[in-house]
């Protein structure tokens, strides 16, 4: 083996670059947010004019900032579980395919390769599109003899953009999370069904509720960890099937998450003090969540 | 002997048993094929758009597939000069490679670091960078902004680039990995007279090409498909990436649906085709990182 010091230098040059980046990425950031969202810094990026708390009790009592996040509290109500449900009941679905399961994982996984802006544009221009030729609206009439289009996105009264924005995340996202279902599933011994079958156990519900869930535990949890800290920090879809330049513009405020309502206050207002502050206040409601979901689910506890 | 091949009749088997596991497996794939059809049918209609004429689009009568491919709209696409979809290819296809490359250096060699090499402090370090994962990424993107402003980056390629390539979660999953690595490896290559470099550069990489390419892919994936932080700092159209080229279509006050689905098709395309050709590799990558993490 080498000397300590050839050690101590090979470590220090191998950690360099992460370290480095790491240092002006991502903690002069949160020091210097931190500092800003003190300050009045409107129009400017320097520290120094402090004014406490100002920016936190202005961004909490914001009615703007309060209804995006109901917003995206909505928004995760229902992504969220929706999710968990599609994507177990695929995992399951193709794990248990004897002919053909590539494919069909394939036909479901393939959607991670899409972008969100895409899949947007897909979304509310051709699925979605409110004129009779949207494919939505061609399936009503030629189905169910519906006429009159329904607007998918401008509607607020019933409010259909809640259909387009989960069932796009939802098709976006549901392969990954298959899969991670379908490593889950093949990990679980064959010879616990076995052992099931012979104490009289039949296959379907008994042997889901009493061997599958419990097994899966861990990544059930990985997977509603994953999926609810992806969901409020959702933008992109947001920004760009609520968004618009045109007639449309007003759309934004019938669904504005937080991240676009921080956009909007940091580069569009350039008020970098209470743009930060809205920052940090939504870090706190994750990493909050996050670990009491931690707790709650016994992160980490072996099934 | 009227009996059915492949079972044996001295059996009694339960007749009613063997069809409604029939029955099982019929619904099994009746759904899987509906489902199919639908998860693909956004893919269609990309095509179907985008070889169309708008009278076409917009038409009343629905028509499956364009009376004559418009195969002119990709002309249309790349000659727009309000929205520049070239530079924006060129764009993502190099912050993609550069983030590949870089992204997957960094953290192997801080994995294999951390993995191997005895310094003192190792274990405060790990925890420094595992302490980043507690923040979401996507939330710190005003204070980002501000730090990459005053670096003087805004409205280039490496104002986008260059903070997406330190990956904390990347370090740690390499770290799992060359902790499992055989030292055996490592003992053979001391003895040949390499030092820490020589045993990472020629014997550790190349033994580790699974989840290089595993780690790689993905992150090929994320930065071309990545979008707020491209849109934070690539003011400027030179420095669009192709999801904010698209997205600028998107949201503009003139919308020409066949160039639109057009530039999604073209947008799309470098990906499918990479991720039909990696998809072992992406599946593993997932697994990887679904699991520990």
């Amino acid at each position: 083996m080498g000397t300590k010091r050839e050690a101590t230098f090979a470590f220090w040059v191998f950690m360099a670059p992460i370290l480095l980046g790491l240092l002006v990425f991502t903690f002069v950031p949160i020091g210097w947010g931190f500092l800003l969202s003190l300050s009045d810094a409107r129009n400017s990026v320097d520290i120094g004019n402090f004014i406490g708390l100002d920016n936190y009790a202005f961004m909490l009592q914001s009615p703007q900032f309060q209804d995006s996040l109901i917003t995206i509290i909505i928004f995760t109500i229902f992504i969220v579980p929706l999710t968990l449900f599609a994507s177990l009941g695929l995992a399951m679905l193709v794990n248990g395919a004897g002919w053909g399961r590539g494919i069909f994982r394939t036909a479901f996984f393939i959607p991670t390769a899409i972008s969100y802006v895409i899949a947007s544009l897909i979304w509310r221009m051709g699925l979605f599109s409110g004129v009779p030729s949207g494919v939505m609206n061609v399936v009503l009439y030629e189905w169910f003899g519906i006429e009159a289009p329904i607007s998918w996105i401008t509607s607020s009264n019933p409010p259909w953009y809640w259909l387009v924005l989960v069932t796009v995340r939802l098709w976006l996202q549901v392969g990954l999370y298959m899969i991670i279902f379908i490593a889950g599933l093949q990990e679980i011994p064959r010879s616990l069904y076995e052992a099931a079958f012979v104490d009289g156990a039949r296959s379907g519900w008994m042997t889901f509720r009493h061997i599958t869930l419990p097994m899966l535990r861990n990544t059930l949890v990985a997977v509603l960890l994953l999926n609810f800290i992806a969901a409020f920090q959702a933008f992109d879809e947001f920004w760009n099937i609520m968004g618009g330049t045109a007639a449309s513009a007003g759309n934004r405020s019938l669904a504005r998450p937080p991240l676009v309502y921080l956009y909007q206050v940091a580069l569009g207002d350039q008020d970098y003090g209470r743009g930060t502050a809205g920052a940090f206040i939504l870090t706190a409601i994750i990493v909050g969540v996050t670990l009491l979901q931690g707790r709650f689910f016994g992160f980490g506890r072996s099934t | 002997m009227a009996t059915v091949p492949g079972v044996n009749p001295t059996l009694p088997a339960s007749p009613a048993r063997r069809l409604r596991i029939r029955w099982g497996e019929i619904l099994r794939y009746v759904v899987l094929v509906a489902l199919t059809i639908l998860f693909l049918f956004p893919f269609y209609l990309i095509v179907r758009n985008a070889l169309m004429t708008q009278p076409e689009i917009t038409s009343f009568e629905w028509s499956w597939w364009p009376a004559m491919p418009q195969w002119s709209n990709l002309e249309v696409l790349f000659n727009d000069a309000s929205a520049p979809m070239g530079s924006g290819l060129r764009n993502s296809a190099i912050i993609a490679i550069v983030n590949l490359v870089f992204q997957t250096l960094f953290a192997s060699m801080a994995g294999y670091a951390l993995a191997r090499i005895p310094a003192r402090g190792k274990t405060l370090v790990f925890f420094v960078i595992l302490s980043t994962l507690m923040v979401p990424s996507a939330v710190t993107f005003v204070p980002s902004y501000v730090v990459v402003a005053n670096l003087g980056l805004v409205n280039t390629i490496w104002g986008i680039v260059i903070p997406g390539l330190f990956s904390a979660f990347a370090v740690f999953l390499f770290r799992q990995f060359y902790l499992d690595f055989p030292v055996e490896i490592e003992e053979a290559g001391r003895l040949d007279g390499l030092g820490y470099f020589g045993i990472y550069g020629r014997l550790l990489l190349p033994n580790s090409m699974g989840i290089l390419i595993a780690l790689g892919v993905l992150s090929f994936i994320n930065s071309w498909n990545a979008f707020l932080w491209p849109l934070v700092v690539g003011r400027s159209p030179s420095s669009w990436t192709v999801q904010v080229v698209l997205s600028t279509f998107l949201t503009a006050q003139t919308i020409n649906l066949p160039m639109l689905f057009m530039g999604a098709a073209v947008g799309a395309l470098p990906l499918v085709v990479i991720f039909l050709i990696m998809q072992r590799y992406i599946v593993e990558g997932v697994r990887l990182s679904g699991i520990k993490g």
